[in-house]
């Protein structure tokens, strides 16, 4: 499957995939609306100074958020997608306990958010990726092992 | 055709199931489920009564789970004894049913101390199944003045469900301080103050020693009047079935990485099992709803003729409390261990790491939680704090402490 690869060497740690994930699972027309608003992204650039690097779902081989998820709320499509429903999750934080990478956090209810690769939205492709000025962030297959 | 029975229909029931289904989709999987209910998450029970969830979304597995999964359930029995040597479970209506490979899943009951009058009360509940919250919802009203025994994660979880139910609540613990399971007293102190100023009033220190209808004497000479009563003291895992056939039982039913009882063809998972705890180096019950189900695949894998280990199970927990949110991992070994501990603390947060012989072995998180799980990999994958940059990691859960070349792997490849 596609997923997101990051590659640090090229992160310019400009924060402009936040801002682009933000807005593409937000519904607003205009990304200008997010001006001076607390933004709930679903990637994060980590790291300061040298380093940055976004870090987003891997979207695991054999994910434990789903299978530590109390509510069921988390579970992994037929095509590999990890997904949470909302409206099952009750905000316990267990997938945030358990994902290795930091990957998930919640929305500004409490309720859990996580990269479905824009799959759903309006998107198409991840927004985190065509919006990235420096091609660190890629949308592409990297050999599953099946 | 191999012949699976599975005893119990909770989340380790539904992850053997699927771990049998995962290997072998022929076999014939027979599963006794003592509640009247397909398996849900159990752990929403006090969710359900907060109306963060309501029953339709309770559910594990979605309505024909068990016909995808072509299975048998057989509602509202027990099995009472496992016949090894004729290779057979019996359950209490005498039905018998043969089998190859047997998982034990049967969880826990709730464990109540014998009080004297208790039987004169009215009110009283566990609070460990959907049926109880059931039964506690109707039970209260908002007027009703609930008096909860156990300080514990079942009894504080009960308390935040019913709150906005009831007129007061009151929980009283033998403990001195609250969650003795997962916090120490400071760590305990925060998360207390926090439930305080929620509405919550504690007596710790303190206990039920008599019971008349709708009055209770404590131990410190106090006297308390409640409408309902909720006991929550704690579980004991189900091991009878293994116990009376001379299996290895310490405080649950024994199992090594596959999940294999000392019992030829006789497996448990869940909250009745006591695998290895990898931060420990030893035995515990890791009653978690992970746990049981990454036992209890492991287990199905295994029956079904496959290989599965389970073999990185750490305690953990999430536990959040009116919007207060604390995370737990590992074991703390004090310094008297030869362990060390880093701590940052204020009055609504508080990190403390515990590290030992080089490794991260526990954490306590309230407040600050993000990215624990960064933390909670170091215990379960046993990394090596050498190869991390530990000074940037105790300030900040970050993949910015780990090497370039495990950055590339991770979030440059498939995992």
């Amino acid at each position: 499957m596609k997923r997101v690869y990051v590659d640090e060497k090229w992160c310019l740690g400009c924060h402009l995939c936040e801002y682009n994930c933000a807005f593409a699972n937000s519904g607003l027309k205009d990304m200008t609306y997010l001006k001076n608003k607390a933004i709930y992204p679903r990637i994060h650039i980590e790291g300061e100074g040298q380093v940055s690097f976004a870090v987003s779902c891997r979207h695991c081989v054999d994910p434990i958020c789903v299978k530590s998820c109390i509510a069921s709320a988390l579970s992994k499509s037929a095509d590999g997608v990890i997904k949470v429903d909302q409206n099952r999750c009750v905000g316990c934080l267990t997938c945030v306990l358990v994902c290795p990478y930091g990957a998930l956090m919640p929305n500004e209810k409490g309720v859990m958010q996580k990269c479905e690769l824009c799959l759903e939205n309006a998107c198409g492709q991840p927004a985190c990726v065509s919006g990235c000025p420096n091609k660190a962030i890629v949308y592409e297959e990297r050999g599953d092992v099946l | 055709m191999r012949k699976y029975v599975v005893i119990g229909n909770g989340v380790a029931a539904a992850g053997c199931i699927e771990g049998i289904r995962s290997t072998d989709l022929n076999g014939e999987i027979t599963v006794v489920s003592l509640e009247n209910h397909q398996v849900y998450c159990r752990p929403l029970i006090s969710y359900y009564l907060e109306n963060k969830t309501s029953l339709s979304k309770m559910g594990y597995r979605e309505n024909d789970f068990y016909e995808k999964m072509n299975c048998r359930v057989i509602y509202g029995k027990k099995v009472v004894k496992i016949d090894a040597d004729l290779k057979q479970v019996v359950l209490d209506d005498g039905e018998t049913l043969p089998y190859t490979k047997i998982c034990v899943a049967d969880g826990s009951s709730p464990f109540v101390p014998p009080f004297e009058g208790l039987e004169s009360v009215k009110n009283k509940f566990s609070f460990m199944t959907i049926d109880d919250a059931l039964a506690l919802e109707k039970a209260v009203t908002k007027k009703s003045k609930v008096l909860i025994i156990g300080a514990g994660l079942i009894g504080l979880k009960c308390a935040e469900g019913i709150k906005d139910r009831v007129s007061s609540i009151t929980v009283c613990d033998l403990a001195e301080h609250i969650l003795p399971s997962i916090l120490d007293y400071d760590c305990a102190a925060i998360m207390q103050a926090h439930l305080e100023e929620n509405g919550i009033k504690f007596m710790l220190s303190d206990t039920a020693v008599k019971f008349s209808k709708n009055k209770a004497q404590m131990r410190s000479g106090k006297q308390v009047d409640f409408d309902v009563l909720v006991l929550a003291v704690g579980v004991r895992p189900n091991t009878e079935l293994i116990k009376n056939i001379n299996g290895q039982v310490n405080r649950g039913i024994v199992v090594n990485d596959r999940m294999e009882t000392n019992i030829q063809d006789i497996y448990a998972a869940g909250d009745c099992a006591e695998g290895n705890d990898i931060s420990l180096g030893g035995k515990r019950v890791l009653a978690l709803l992970p746990n049981a189900y990454m036992q209890g695949h492991a287990a199905g894998v295994n029956m079904a003729g496959g290989n599965e280990v389970f073999d990185k199970a750490i305690p953990m927990n999430s536990i959040g409390f009116f919007g207060l949110h604390a995370m737990t991992a590992g074991t703390y070994y004090g310094e008297e261990q030869g362990g060390r501990l880093y701590e940052e603390k204020t009055d609504k947060k508080l990190k403390r790491l515990y590290t030992k012989d080089g490794f991260l072995t526990g954490f306590i998180l309230i407040g600050e939680t993000e990215r624990a799980g960064i933390y909670t990999a170091l215990i379960r994958e046993k990394v090596p704090l050498g190869k991390v940059d530990f000074d940037m990691l105790q300030k900040s859960a970050t993949w910015a402490a780990f090497s370039k070349d495990t950055r590339q792997q991770k979030f440059g490849g498939v995992v």
